[in-house]
């Protein structure tokens, strides 16, 4: 039981990296790789601000700010110095892991004796591994609340424009650049915002954690996409964390087949492939035909 | 006589500039747009139409010579600050549109052509009796599809779009640059008489480039045609108004009709 309550726990955290990955990959139709190093740079940020004295709230906030500039300097060099946003992603991403020792000072930091978001009367006072959940579901909703909020303005919806038609965007007087460097942004400081809850859930911050986070991410988002097909895009948005949890529920399934957690990022993959590849298993098995057989009765 | 809203003054654009390739593909040309002037423009590929537009439009960046709009300097202003008085609908009706928004989605994004957005909400309902009314005018079915996904309309309905999101804030200057190529040619025809009912009813000053010498004669107060990046024909009012294709023809015998 307590093992599910973890997961969906995990789940909600990373559903927080999803919807920032969301922003980028899905409404900007960018591959911003930034976010391998904006992840563990938001942990960074939060451990370091949390060891020189921050309140945990301020140095979650540090992280997203944090995250924010990293994703800024993608936008720029992608905007204005036209680097191609893949590879201005992985520059950023690379100088990235530089800066997080810099920020660390070494290549991990524990928060055990140290005060967290999770650590105060009433987390405490629930069963184990509720807590993340609790922190989860409020964190997410805000998030995602104001995401939806913003989609919804003018601005959002010169956002979305510039990310579905550029050209016409621009025809329109949107400032295109503005938009994705904003995009970038405020994508790598959800991310960044995730790397810091996820290290006060685990307990520490480690140099290395942003490997596969895009992976992760990428599978939230197709998951979500899959199981619930055409959604409007407030739908969408929650879809990403649903498919989140529901992709911390394979991870576990595939554990519990007697994987171990050194196999995770090939784990991880492999799911995040075969979902991909959903649309043209399905064309060749008629998977969703053969599904509905299963759920029906014999007769 | 009137004061032109809009002229091009000796414009030059040159590229490849300083190798054996380098060619003037805008060369010397001047041009006067008088306010109410619809403009019909012809000329075969590669004569500089869309060179034209891009430099009206900013996408390009002339070498020499200066735009005026009302008798300001606007050589050097951004393609978005330009949105503030000119708008363009786009050979390719994939260009025009945001293919996952909808109807309603892309007129209210257009409505705000070339304004500050900001963090007010967008308030969409508001606004639906009016794109009702507005899109109704097309006559083909489009003011029962503002709730779909642009990307799901025929391509007639969505330069229809196109040409609506164009005109909804009355643009000083409107752009069409073979709008109606893409299409089959009732819908194409469709358009163009919808095309010519709105800016004649507007006084829309406008310019058009077109393949079709029918269309560039019947339409419009003044033709002009452009060969080798420059102007080579200028001609309006009864003028123009009594060119046969015969002669047109005879401007240039290297565009097909």
């Amino acid at each position: 039981m307590s093992i599910i309550v973890s997961a969906i726990g995990q789940g909600l955290t990373w559903g927080i990296v999803g919807i920032g990955l969301f922003l980028t990959f899905r409404i900007l139709d960018f591959p911003d790789m930034t976010v391998e190093g904006t992840f563990p740079m938001g942990a960074a940020a939060c451990v370091a601000a949390i060891y020189s004295g921050a309140s945990p709230l301020v140095a979650t906030l540090i992280a997203f700010i944090a995250g924010m500039l990293a994703g800024l300097v993608t936008g720029l060099l992608y905007t204005k110095g036209k680097i191609p946003v893949l590879l201005a992603g992985i520059l950023v991403m690379t100088a990235a892991y530089s800066v997080n020792l810099r920020i660390m000072g070494r290549a991990n930091l524990s928060l055990f004796d140290k005060p967290t978001m999770l650590k105060n009367h009433f987390l405490e006072s629930l069963p184990p591994y509720f807590d993340s959940v609790v922190l989860g579901i409020v964190v997410v909703a805000i998030v995602t609340a104001l995401i939806v909020y913003f989609l919804q303005t003018n601005l959002g919806q010169a956002f979305i424009a510039t990310g579905d038609n550029p050209n016409m965007a621009r025809s329109l007087g949107i400032s295109t650049d503005a938009m994705q460097i904003m995009g970038l942004g405020v994508s790598n400081g959800l991310i960044g915002l995730g790397g810091a809850l996820v290290a006060q859930n685990n307990g520490f911050a480690d140099v290395n954690m942003g490997i596969g986070v895009i992976v992760v991410a990428l599978a939230s988002i197709i998951i979500g996409e899959v199981v619930f097909g055409d959604l409007t895009m407030n739908q969408r948005l929650i879809a990403v964390t649903i498919g989140s949890i529901l992709y911390r529920f394979v991870i576990l399934l595939v554990l519990k087949l007697g994987f171990n957690a050194n196999d995770l990022n090939l784990i991880s993959a492999i799911v995040l492939a075969l979902f991909m590849m959903f649309p043209v298993l399905e064309k060749r098995f008629r998977i969703r035909h053969t599904l509905a057989k299963g759920m029906t009765k014999h007769d | 006589m009137t004061e032109p809203i809009f002229e091009l003054k000796d414009i030059v654009v040159t590229v490849n500039h300083g190798t054996p390739e380098q060619i003037n593909i805008m060369d010397h040309v001047n041009l006067a747009v008088f306010p109410g002037d619809f403009i019909t423009i012809l000329g075969s590929n590669g004569a500089g139409k869309s060179t034209l537009f891009n430099v009206i439009g900013g996408n390009i960046p002339v070498s020499s010579g200066q735009i005026l709009l009302n008798g300001k300097d606007i050589t050097s202003m951004s393609v978005e600050r330009r949105t503030r008085f000119l708008s363009r609908v786009f050979q390719d009706p994939k260009m025009g549109t945001a293919p996952r928004m909808t109807v309603a989605e892309n007129l209210l994004l257009s409505e705000k052509r070339g304004q500050h957005r900001g963090f007010g909400p967008r308030h969409l309902k508001t606004h639906m009796d009016k794109f009702k009314q507005i899109t109704s005018v097309m006559n083909n079915g489009l003011e029962h599809r503002l709730n779909t996904a642009t990307g799901k309309l025929s391509g007639g309905q969505r330069q229809a779009l196109s040409f609506l999101m164009a005109t909804i804030k009355r643009p000083d200057i409107l752009l069409l640059d073979e709008h109606t190529a893409a299409l089959d040619p009732q819908t194409s025809q469709e358009l163009m008489t919808a095309t010519n009912d709105q800016i004649t009813r507007n006084h829309l000053t406008c310019l058009m480039i077109t393949h079709h010498l029918d269309d560039a004669l019947k339409y419009g107060n003044r033709l002009i045609v452009l060969d080798n990046g420059k102007i080579t024909y200028d001609i309006s009012g009864d003028e123009k108004d009594n060119l046969t294709k015969e002669e047109l023809l005879g401007f240039f015998s290297d565009i097909e009709e």
